[in-house]
């Protein structure tokens, strides 16, 4: 043919913003890391110092503000005798129950509201006046319903997480471009396959953002429900914390519980949300 | 043997779909939007020969588009019908894919299972359905961007991979929407030559809309003059030009002019 292997390559140059970061710029961007880590580190030596000049100052006693060193005794002894341990276990098990309830209901509800009108008009009002009340609401309600246990706390992380869940998958599926199910569909998808392979693969970048504000309220709902019933949980902890008037156990546990919901932030919704918006192509 | 002959070789051996005729009877288009009646299409009547390759040529918002949509079965005529094969159409079917515009590549998923996709709904086993895709990404010079993302491609390059898309599905007829409409004239004269040897291989029906004169006449058997909204067919020329089409072919450029001056006394009257 006519064309020369050279001049095909011209024209399969992709486009140039979009390509792969090049070496130059993504070292600098490690050494902008670097900077902000170290800011980092100083901004919170600095911090831990105030702390524990203002605990030694003698302003408040000690059994009611202690400083970052008691604070740490009551960390190391929490592991040491298990307690965080299994706190952190029973906290996440109940986590996990409610939340993966929440995500399978939010799925469907989310997708029937987004495709189907009538389900629009009715049910998703009534979500989203739902989503107004904080979950913690639901607790009284649920101690009548279920007792005061575990299954009045899954329910009200369900309950917590559920409304954002559904409101995202909606906002997802709404926001399809009609594009391309009108291209699948002209490449022969019909039925469930346009849903598995079109309307939600479409929607996930607005799905992730309703996941992971679900999970924030789920984490949150958690946490309110564990201070007022009595188990093995982190919540617990700090209330039992309270209860001995160990101040330094409250501190140690609040921080595990920052912890926990930073490492869970990071470690599964931060890379999943990052992957998406890369092959997206959302980051320029 | 440069590559594009090896390829559009194999396309001739894998290929087993030819062109089909398509009849439009009668067709209209109304839409209703706010209450108010627009008509886009104003009675069309068509005869496409098997394996004709026809342009629809005419200013934007002209209607050509509905037309290519109803033939699609993506839309639904308000009266009239539409005959593929023999068959009046009823909805999509694989048998007659339509390339859009904006190329309308899924972004998650890479050029590779884009290109599997209309395989996969007809349920290739992944295997084979790799092979099969390889076959077209390698048809449109694609080779080595199987892993790219639509938003690493360029405009011309995602052109490529929903043409190579359509193809694997092995449709009987193409129909395209401005589909190099947003591409730059470089890149649109090596797709023509490109899609001119698909069609020679492959003897598919063809229809293509364009607002372009030139590519009009460069690609068409025959070239279908539509006036402005509410859309009807003003003339039907017959491009009788020698193939591959050379753009700065004197006959061509000749002919363009004298399409330029129907196309104005249509929009003046």
């Amino acid at each position: 043919m006519q064309l020369t292997q050279s001049k095909r390559e011209e024209y399969n140059t992709p486009s140039s913003s979009t390509s792969q970061p090049s070496p130059g710029p993504s070292s600098l961007a490690n050494r902008i890391n670097l900077s902000t880590w170290l800011r980092r580190i100083v901004f919170y030596l600095v911090l831990l110092g105030l702390w524990e000049g203002l605990a030694r100052s003698g302003i408040w006693p000690s059994y009611l503000f202690p400083g970052p060193f008691d604070v740490l005794q009551s960390l190391i002894r929490g592991f040491q005798k298990g307690t965080f341990v299994t706190g952190i276990l029973v906290s996440l098990k109940c986590l996990a129950i409610g939340y993966l309830i929440s995500l399978s209901i939010g799925l469907v509800l989310g997708l029937l509201i987004g495709r189907i009108k009538a389900v629009a008009d009715t049910v998703g009002s009534l979500v989203l006046g739902l989503q107004a009340l904080p979950s913690v609401c639901w607790l009284p309600l649920a101690i009548l319903w279920f007792g005061l246990n575990e299954r009045a706390i899954i329910f009200v992380v369900v309950l917590g997480a559920l409304f954002s869940i559904t409101l995202g998958v909606e906002a997802g599926v709404k926001n399809t471009p009609p594009l391309y199910l009108r291209a699948a569909r002209n490449l022969g998808a019909r039925g469930f396959a346009l849903y598995s392979q079109v309307i939600l693969p479409a929607a996930l970048p607005a799905i992730l953002t309703g996941l992971k504000q679900g999970w924030t309220f789920a984490w949150r709902s958690l946490m309110a429900g564990e201070l007022l019933y009595f188990s093995l949980s982190l919540g617990n902890l700090l209330q039992t914390g309270r209860d001995l008037n160990d101040a330094s156990q409250v501190m140690a546990v609040m921080i595990v519980i920052i912890v926990v919901g930073v490492t869970i932030d990071q470690s599964l919704f931060a890379p999943f949300e990052r992957r998406v918006r890369e092959r997206w192509g959302l980051n320029q | 043997m440069s590559q594009t002959a090896t390829a559009t070789l194999q396309t001739a051996q894998t290929s087993t779909a030819r062109g089909i005729p398509i009849q439009v009877r009668q067709v209209t288009k109304t839409f209703s939007t706010r209450g108010r009646e627009v008509e886009a299409l104003q009675t069309i009547d068509l005869d496409i020969q098997a394996g004709e390759f026809v342009c629809l040529l005419g200013p934007s918002g002209c209607g050509k588009s509905t037309l290519l949509n109803i033939i699609a079965g993506l839309d639904m005529p308000s009266s009239g019908e539409v005959i593929a094969n023999g068959q009046p159409v009823k909805g999509t079917g694989t048998d007659r894919v339509l390339l859009f515009q904006e190329a309308a590549l899924f972004p998650w998923l890479d050029v590779e299972h884009n290109v599997e996709f209309g395989l996969r709904q007809m349920g290739m086993p992944a295997v084979e359905r790799a092979k099969v895709a390889q076959r077209y990404i390698d048809l449109v010079h694609l080779t080595g961007f199987e892993q790219s993302y639509v938003h690493q491609l360029s405009g011309g390059m995602r052109q490529r991979a929903a043409i190579a898309r359509a193809l694997a599905i092995d449709p009987a007829a193409l129909l395209m929407d401005e589909p190099f409409g947003a591409l730059d004239a470089m890149t649109r004269d090596l797709l023509h030559h490109e899609l001119e040897q698909i069609w020679l291989q492959t003897s598919k029906t063809i229809l293509f809309v364009t607002h372009n004169v030139r590519e009009a006449i460069a690609l068409g058997d025959r070239v279908l003059i539509f006036s402005p909204r509410p859309g009807r067919i003003v003339r039907d020329i017959r491009i009788d030009l020698g193939r591959p089409r050379q753009l700065e072919d004197h006959a061509l450029v000749d002919l363009a002019s004298e399409m330029v001056a129907v196309l104005r006394q249509e929009q003046g009257g």
